[in-house]
Order: C-alpha cells, then structure tokens, then sequence
C-alpha cells in the first residue's frame, strides 16, 4: 500500500511511517563514510528517529546528518550538519555526518534540480532546507516531550542537545527519539532570527577531521569486495585516438593478470592485483588510429586561436558603443594572454568499485553527481536504474575533475563490468599518469585585450576577446548555453564591476578533441588574470595607484567590491608603494560564485620566479556557516591558484602527444613554497554563497601585479616557468 | 613467501618480489590507510615507516623489507603520533584528507628526530608531501603545536 504514496507527499503526511520505509538507508546502502564519520541510528531500529530525509536521532543521542552533497574537502559534513544542528539546538559532539544514499528527488542541489555538488553551491543552496529540517525535528522532539510531561510544548526550553522545563523535568533526545517519530511534522517550522544562532558563525570543529588523520577514512579505492578484480586501462597518448589493433600476448602472460577485454575507451588489463594490472597493461602492443585525435601541439593551437580572436566573436556583451571607440583614442593598449590546458591532478586519482550479483549493481565511487553516474550505469549494462545502488564516497579530491557532465568515469565502470560479464566485483583505477593524460582539462585560453585612454588617462573604451572550448556545449548541460555561448567560457569577463562606458567582450567557439572540464572557479580561472592584469596595465598608463584606481572605476552599486577592496587594502597597510625593501605589492578584485574577494600579494624575486610571502585576502561571502572552513578554503584556494599559476601547464608536443604524466612534470606547489594567508571575512547577514573556488581566481592576477611592480615584467602567458625559461 | 613485522605483528605474503611495498599493504594485507598518488615517490601519500624512518611505500619492492619493521598509519603509536594526529584534529588540517596519512607519518618522523622544528626545518621535512588542497599553512602549525604539547 505504501508504494502508491509519492515520496514527497509521504514525507509530509506520515513522518512515523518513514522509518525503514522511505529513506533507502537499510542493508547494502551502507556508505564508506558512514563508516569513516560513524552514524549510530539505522533507520526502522526500535527506538531511532528519522524526521525526514536529512535527520536521525539514536536513543544514544547521537544525531546523523545525511548530507546530500560529496565531501572532497570543501567541507560540506561539517557545514550542513551545522544548519541542522543549529536549529535542533543540539550539542555539537552529538553530531555526525554521512553520505546520503542516491535519490534524485529527496537529495537533489535545489540550485540544478538533480543531486549533485558543484559551482561552490553546497551551503548556498541547503541553507534554508538543512535549517528547516533541524527545526522540524526539534519540533517534533519538543512535543513529544510536552506530550509526556503533560505541559505546555511552549515551556520547554532546549539548549545543547537538552531539553527541558521549569519543572524540573529534563532530556536528551535519544529517550524521546521513538515518541518523537509518531508527531507529525510541523507545516512550517518556525527558524531562528540569525541573531539568536549559537553554531552557525562559530568555528565547531570538522566532523571528519580525526578519521582523516589516522588513516581511517574510507574513499572508493579502499574498497576491497569479496573476489574482486583491479583493471586499469590503456589509453592513447593523443588525446581523442582509438585502437586500431593490439596484441595481448605478453600481456596475458603476466602473472596475475586474468583477462584483456577490448572496451569503447581502450584496453582493460584485468587482474587479481593493481599490481599485475599495472605490470600487463605494460606488456600490451597497442597500434592507435589517431584520425579523430588532436594532433595538433599546443604552440600551434594557440596560434590557431589567436587568430581566430581576430574576428570578434559573439557578441557576449556590448555596453555602450562597444570597442568602437578605442580607435578614435589618444592612447591605445593590448595585450594577449595565453592560458594552458591544466590537469585537476587531485590527490586521489579516479577510481571506483562496481559489483554485479544476482540482485542487482552497486557502485562505490567519489561520484559528484549521483544523478548522471546512476542512469550512465544502468544504460551501459542495460538494466533498471533502480537496481543500481550508488555509494557516494569521501573523494581525495575533484576540483572539478569528478564533476563530469559526460559521466564519463562511471560509463568505463560499467563497461569493465559488461566486457566482463555475469556476476563479479571490479575496481577501476587511474594512475597519476592515467589522470594526467586523459584530458578533461582547463580549456586552454586566449584572451586578446584592448583599452583606450583619453589624453588625461580616461577610459574610454574596453575590449576582451576570448577563444576557447566549451565545457558545455555537446554534453548533457548544452541547454544552458545562451544565445551559443557558454557562459562558463568567459564568466567574470562580463558583468565587470568596473563602470566601463563603452565595452565589449566577444567569444570565439574553439574546436579539439581534446576533452575539457571544469577546473576549480572555471571560466574564472583565466577571466580574472586576463582582465585584472590588463587593468592594471591601464591604470598605470593612466598614472594612477592600483588600489584608489580600481576605487575610482567601481560602478555606484559595487559595494560588496568596494568593502573587500577597500579592506584588503587596510589588511595590507597600503600605501600607494608598490615596492618596498625589495618585494613588491600587487592587487586583484574578482566576484565568483557571488562572492566578492579581494586579495594583495606580497612578492619578491627569487632567482628569477616569483616567491609568494604573504597573501591578504579580504572575502565577503555572506553569513559565513563555519568560519574556519571558510578561511581554509581560501587558504587552499590561494595555495591551488598559485600552483598552476606558476608552473603547471599540459601541454601537446609535436603530434599532439600529452608532455606531462606524472608529478616530476606537472609540479605541484610545496610547503615551502606556500605563502603566508591572512584572511578577513566581512560581517554580512546576507544568505551565504561560495567559499570553494573564490578565493581561486585573484591570486593570480595578484602576483602578476606585483611581478609587474618589481621587474617591470608583464606575464602574459601562463605559467610563469614559461616566461622566466623563455 | 616475503616476510615482515608490521605495526608489531609477523606478516607473511606470497606476492611477486617486485611489487610496490605499497600494493601488498592494501591490496593483499587491506591497510588502506596508506594512499596511492603518483607511484614515483614524487608526492609522499604513500609514506610509512621502515626500521623507523620514512619511506615511500610506492617504490619500495616487498623484496627489500623482508624481515624489516614496517609501521603504517594504522599502527602509528608514540608521544609524537599522539601529538600530531592532536593537532592535526585540533586545528583541522585535513581537506580532502587523501594525503593526510602520509602528511601525518612525514610529521611524526620529524618530531622524533627534532622535538622544536623551525619553519624552515618543517619546509624542509614536509617538502616531499604533496597536499593538492593545499593545507600546507596548517601542516606548519599543527607541527608546531605538536612540538609545543610535546614540550609540556
């Protein structure tokens, strides 16, 4: 009978009911961070409390957050488990946190409708639903109290994970976890004033933090099932080339190695060890047709996009009359920027686990969106999607890497699975070098830039030209493309908050089969170098400082830019003098995933390269949930940026051949080599957003400045071992 | 048969003599805790101990600890480890946490060789650990945390 109940309506009407019945949590959904992370409440246990999809009380007190969202790091288990505890007024060592299990309409980002986690979206678009399912918990929690007491629901007062009333009576909620689950839910739970918050803006400590530090944490390559095979898979070293043939002999002969299958994405070497699947997938001969791969290198795919930046593109947006009057000026400047190809080289390189019995899939994978990887499973072995279980695991991180529209990583899964056939168990990892070489970079970038100067340094015409790839355009999100452009080609380009009378930015639609994909801040990765260091180039045409320049060019309503800025620049004790006692001061300012940062480096010149020693970074990214997680994020943004800017860079040699495979090529920063970070958050009650990727886009443009300040040197392509080998 | 202590207790594999110290650890003894990151002892996430000093896991045949003392994460004991996996917890260092393990046992190798580490001198022992999150500004302070618990 309950089948004919929709979920949602169930959900509302029946709370008492949803245990066991609902929520697909008992059996083989266990996650691999649930065991990590330790939930305690298994929904339909006698005496548990599952309020609704998000929240479940133990009778040992202990509530789990199931969180919808993957956890690479960004923080999400901390953070929505924070929003629930907050208006649950619970203690937060009573705390934990665990994967939700896949389930498109309960766990769906409200920001993309489907379940997935991307675009620095997690906290943003939970903030109002983890809140409201706190408080509807807490509701239910009170009056089942009050209903045992016999007082008024009104009169119990809770605090810490307690409640109680002014006569004496008193509880954790564990003892009226059973009572609980037979209330009915409140309509509309009633939340908080932000002032009356108690762990929302406070630094409670990460709930993932102790597993991640002694080893205990389980990702998607720590699963090991009963008879389970390792594959790897042998890929072309130019990108977009198939197998003409191949010879499996010596392959085969290796010792643990079990089979060599041909699969749509190459040869899978499959064995009974990663090591033998590492050591046959050597002994392979494989002819490659490389009719359909990039063989162009990337010297000459720069020069083909350059000149393809000569006839303006699309109109991405015109303000004014454009670029028209940069020719009529009295001083005219341009600049190319050229960016690289840029591997996401996450620590924990792609791999998964996929089971076939008799029941059913299951797949364990550091999957970031559930709701493409589930139904490219169940395609590609023909089955019911609903037979394919996905165990959304802790992921060594992504990026942008996992995030992947084609779902291209859970279709090889599937395939290893099919080629094999029956029942089994195989785990498919990339090697470093197989993450490297694969694509699904940052699009490699040409920004062609020009300004006009009046005679008294007035700016009095913009113009940006980008030529690059779309992420989007073929692939499932094509649909968000507007007018043919992809606005993630060249977001941060457009809707600048400098008041610029007369601009234009246009883009070019560039053609490879090299795949691309979002790289941690995206289109901002190249937009906030290309225009922040140009701009700095014209204020200084113009005579004027790089902080009250940027100042004065702020539009009317750029407040939160102004406030970052203007911060940044009390944070750094700026002067006005860009270099002093041999290092130098630079300054970028770049909105991304609505939030506003601003950040000042501080640079000297270390045998030619650029040492980073301190970096102040001023962000305004709303309520701020955790503080802490938010200046770590920032720290590791900086950290991330600063690394591709200086020396990482894929790129194709003669033929197209992939140059870099491994960490002694693609070099990534160390410890001694990471700046100082002093961060400020601004003081906002305003709905929180993004704190993954902003602090991303300015560090590069921030050292480039400074870099400009104390060398004279413009680095105008990417990375900079590129300009100091040249 | 290749034969080793690990975290104190005898083990016993019949694997290939050349295969990475690092695979037999997971894939034949399940001590998942030790990371796979580049397989060319370029980033650390595989670090453990042997005969007490660190050692990627990655490049090192199961050949060459026959009848060694390896010490996992899983097995990591001592004032130093303590105060380490403290402050590591403490100030939460870890992001994504993939390299955290190896971060970790590069961590506690130093504070068993030099209880008060500089800046420079952790630079100079954590340079081989690679963290993509670039938790590298708390790795600096969680040792020197550590150091300071240590001293009492």
């Amino acid at each position: 009978m309950t089948k004919t109940f929709s979920r949602r309506n169930f959900l509302a009407s029946s709370a008492g009911l949803v245990i066991g019945v609902t929520l697909p949590l008992k059996g083989r959904a266990q996650s691999g961070a649930e065991a990590a992370m330790g939930g305690n409440a298994t929904p339909g246990e006698t005496g548990s409390f599952a309020p609704n999809a998000f929240v479940r009380i133990a009778p040992d007190d202990t509530v789990t957050v199931l969180v919808k969202h993957i956890e690479f790091g960004q923080g999400p288990y901390t953070g929505l488990s924070t929003l629930v505890a907050e208006e649950l007024d619970a203690d937060w060592s009573q705390m934990r946190a665990e994967s939700a299990p896949f389930d498109n309409e309960l766990y769906k980002n409200l920001a993309f409708g489907l379940q997935g986690t991307g675009g620095s979206t997690a906290i943003a678009n939970s903030y109002t639903q983890m809140r409201r399912a706190g408080a509807a918990a807490r509701a239910m929690l009170v009056e089942a109290a009050a209903a045992e007491w016999g007082v008024p629901a009104g009169e119990i007062n809770v605090e810490k994970g307690m409640m109680s009333h002014p006569s004496g009576k008193s509880s954790g909620f564990g003892a009226f976890a059973e009572k609980a689950a037979q209330m009915s839910p409140p309509e509309e739970p009633t939340l908080k004033d932000p002032s009356a918050f108690t762990l929302i803006g406070t630094d409670v400590p990460k709930l993932d933090s102790r597993a991640k530090s002694t080893g205990q944490a389980v990702f998607s390559m720590d699963v090991y099932r009963e008879g389970m095979e390792t594959v790897v898979l042998a890929r072309p070293d130019k990108i977009g080339a198939t197998v003409a043939s191949y010879d499996d002999s010596a392959a085969k002969d290796v010792p643990g190695v079990t089979a060599i299958r041909q699969i749509p994405q190459g040869i899978a070497v499959y064995a009974r060890s990663t090591a033998a699947a590492i050591k046959g997938r050597e002994a392979l001969e494989i002819e490659w047709d490389d009719s359909t791969a990039e063989t162009r290198s990337s010297d000459e795919i720069y020069d083909a996009f350059s000149r393809a930046a000569e006839d303006g593109g699309l109109d991405a947006e015109v303000i004014g009359d454009g670029a028209g009057p940069i020719a009529g000026a009295a001083q005219v400047l341009e600049a190319e920027f050229r960016f690289p190809y840029l591997a996401h080289a996450a620590m924990e390189p792609l791999d998964g686990v996929i089971e076939v019995t008799e029941d059913g899939v299951e797949a364990w994978v550091g999957s970031q969106f559930p709701s493409l990887d589930v139904p490219t499973i169940a395609q590609t072995l023909g089955v019911d999607p609903a037979t394919v279980k996905m165990n959304v695991m802790l992921a060594g991180g992504s990026f942008g890497r996992r995030a992947q529209d084609t779902a291209h990583f859970a279709a090889e899964l599937a395939e290893i699975a099919k080629a094999a056939g029956g029942t089994g168990a195989w785990k498919l990892i990339y090697t470093r070098e197989d993450d490297m070489t694969a694509g699904y970079y940052r699009p490699l970038t040409v920004h062609k830039l020009r300004a006009g100067l009046d005679e008294s340094g007035g700016l009095v015409g913009w113009e940006n030209v980008i030529v690059n790839q779309s992420i989007m355009a073929g692939g499932p999100m094509a649909s968000m493309m507007q007018d043919g452009i992809d606005p993630t080609s060249l977001e941060g380009s457009t809707k600048m908050p400098y008041d610029f009378a007369n601009a234009r930015v246009g883009w070019v639609q560039a053609e490879s089969p090299v795949s691309v994909l979002w790289w941690r801040s995206v289109g901002h990765t190249h937009t906030a170098y290309a225009t922040e260091v140009f701009l700095d180039m014209v204020l200084e045409a113009a005579g004027k400082d790089p902080v009250a320049g940027r100042l004065e060019l702020l539009k009317d309503d750029a407040g939160r830019d102004r406030a970052v800025l203007e911060k940044v620049a009390e944070m750094a004790g700026w002067d006005g003098e860009p270099v002093k006692g041999g290092k130098a001061y630079g300054v970028a300012l770049h909105e991304s995933f609505r939030s506003y940062v601003a950040q000042i480096a501080e640079v000297s010149d270390v045998d030619g390269m650029p040492k980073v020693h301190r970096v102040w970074c001023a962000i305004d990214c709303g309520v701020a949930v955790n503080p802490n997680v938010v200046r770590a994020q920032i720290e590791g943004g900086i950290g991330f940026g600063l690394g591709s800017v200086l020396f990482d860079e894929v790129t194709l040699g003669e033929g197209g051949t992939v140059q870099q495979k491994n960490f002694d090529t693609y070099r990534m920063l160390r410890i001694n080599e990471m700046p100082e970070v002093l961060v400020e958050i601004i003081d906002s009650s305003a709905d929180p957003t993004g704190v993954g990727e902003p602090g991303t886009p300015p560090i590069g443009p921030a050292v480039a400045n400074a870099w400009r300040a104390l060398t004279g040197q413009t680095v105008t392509q990417l990375p900079f071992t590129r300009a100091t080998e040249a | 048969m290749i034969s080793f202590d690990l975290n104190g207790k005898k083990v016993s594999v019949d694997v290939a003599e050349d295969t990475p110290l690092l695979w037999v650890l997971r894939d034949e003894l399940k001590m998942t805790g030790t990371k796979f990151g580049c397989g060319i002892a370029q980033c650390g996430a595989c670090t453990v101990m042997l005969n007490g000093m660190t050692r990627r896991s990655c490049v090192t045949p199961v050949s060459a600890v026959e009848g060694s003392s390896v010490e996992t994460i899983e097995g990591l004991e001592g004032d130093e480890a303590k105060a380490v996996q403290d402050a590591w917890t403490g100030i939460d260092v870890p992001q994504c946490g993939w390299c955290q393990s190896g971060q970790v046992m590069s961590a506690t190798a130093l504070l068993r060789e030099m209880p008060k580490p500089t800046d420079e001198d952790i630079d100079n022992a954590m340079a081989g650990n690679i963290c993509r999150c670039a938790t590298y500004v708390r790795i600096r302070k969680a040792i020197h945390d550590a150091a300071d618990k240590l001293e009492g």
